[in-house]
């Protein structure tokens, strides 16, 4: 066959197997990874919008305890988890509000708000935290952390901005 | 450059001499029956790697096996073609096995020298059978269930030892989640092992004594 034109049997069999080979290569592969890396591609839990309480109910000074639970589903199984907070209202004005996480920025305990030391106590190691968050005592490396996206309903309701995970 | 490359380690692991033994040796005149062997093992190497992208998923707890078996099915990306493949890839090796057998059987291969041949061919089709018969119980359903109780229980019926038998497959006098767990085990790890390196053999003689003639009509 040498000095023609016309690729020799052999070579037409070696390319079609490298051509066929290299689809079914393709077919096989693309569906595996897919497969392996499906949970990475899925949304986590969404964004959403969470009513902690009326407006009116939150007095001045008096910071207002709240708390909510989230189900995330992790392939066959849901986790539900619970967070809670203060909303602490400054004045008639509704933007006038912090809205504070109350887990502890230490060790993720849960504050308390305590009437009579007029700040937030950690049962775990003792830290205290200032009516609008600030460390006043104890291990914790930064202060509260604050829910720092909220708004007021038509119907009176204070809503926070609570963010996946 | 690769010429060298190749060179190197051809003269280290002798490439050359491996295909000539393993992929250029030479052959009767078979038919397609021959090939049945061949088919045997790309199947065994097909629900091996299926199996294996499963267990990304599954998992072999009473509490997680059904649901996790749905989730594959429904919520992972291709999830029913893996499954899909290793559940008809079962009953097809089954079947493939069988048939490869029957074919040495008719071709009288089984005669002198290759009598080990044939014997660890036995031992691969009860192990191909096992894997089947473990495996049927993963998914922890009804069906699952009830078809392994009633496996269990006819193992169980051997004379004087079958209840010692019946324990030892289910891990205890009941299916529980022991003999889940223990299924799961064998299927995947045991079984498998055993069954590759009786595959090892079984291919070894192969090469060793070359492949029986087919049968003429003096013989
Ligand atoms: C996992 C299962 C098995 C695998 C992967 C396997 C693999 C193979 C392969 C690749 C061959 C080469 C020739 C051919 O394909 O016909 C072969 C031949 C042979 N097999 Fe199997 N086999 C299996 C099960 C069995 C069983 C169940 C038996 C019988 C009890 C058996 C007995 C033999 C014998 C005697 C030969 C030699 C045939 C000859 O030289 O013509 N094998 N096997
Ligand atoms: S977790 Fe709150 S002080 Fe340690």
């Amino acid at each position: 066959m040498s000095g023609s034109n016309e690729i020799s049997r052999r070579d037409f069999i070696k390319v079609t197997t490298g051509i066929v080979g290299g689809l079914i290569g393709v077919a096989v592969g693309l569906p595996t990874i897919s497969y392996l890396i499906d949970p990475a591609l899925q949304e986590g839990g969404k964004d959403v919008w969470v009513t902690i309480g009326k407006f009116e109910d939150m007095q001045v000074g008096i910071p207002y305890p709240f708390s909510f639970t989230r189900v995330q589903v992790n392939g066959w199984e849901r986790t539900s988890s619970s967070f809670g907070g203060f909303a602490v209202r400054k004045s008639d004005d509704p933007k006038d509000l912090l809205i504070l996480n109350s887990r502890c920025t230490h060790l993720a305990c849960t504050v308390n708000w305590n009437e009579q030391a007029q700040g937030y106590l950690c049962p775990c190691h003792d830290a205290k935290f200032s009516i609008d968050g600030e460390v006043l005592d104890g291990p914790p490396p930064r202060p509260l952390d604050v829910y720092d996206q909220f708004r007021l309903t038509e119907d009176g309701q204070i809503e926070i901005f609570s963010k996946a995970g | 450059m690769w010429n060298t490359v190749y060179e190197w380690l051809d003269e280290r692991l002798g490439l050359n001499d491996m295909y000539t033994n393993l992929l250029d040796r030479p052959e009767p005149r078979g038919n397609w029956w021959n090939t049945l062997g061949s088919a045997s093992l790309f199947l065994f190497i097909m629900q091996g790697l299926t199996g294996i992208f499963l267990t990304v998923y599954y998992t072999p707890s009473p509490d997680h096996a059904y649901d996790s078996v749905q989730y594959i099915m429904e919520g992972v990306a291709f999830g029913w073609l893996i499954r899909g493949i290793h559940h008809w890839g079962a009953t097809l090796m089954v079947l493939v096995v069988f048939i490869h057998m029957l074919r040495v059987f008719f071709t009288a291969s089984f005669k002198y020298p290759r009598e080990l041949t044939w014997l660890i061919g036995i031992g691969l089709l009860l192990m191909t059978l096992g894997m089947g018969f473990t495996g049927y119980l993963l998914p922890w359903n009804q069906r699952a269930f009830w078809a392994t109780t009633v496996g269990t229980q006819i193992a169980g019926s051997v004379p004087f030892v079958g209840e010692f038998i019946l324990k030892a497959l289910r891990g205890g006098p009941d299916l529980s989640a022991l003999t889940l767990q223990r299924f799961f085990s064998a299927h995947i790890w045991m079984l498998p092992a055993l069954l590759a390196g009786l595959i090892g053999i079984h291919l070894f003689l192969i090469i060793k004594h070359g492949e029986s003639h087919f049968p003429s009509k003096e013989d």
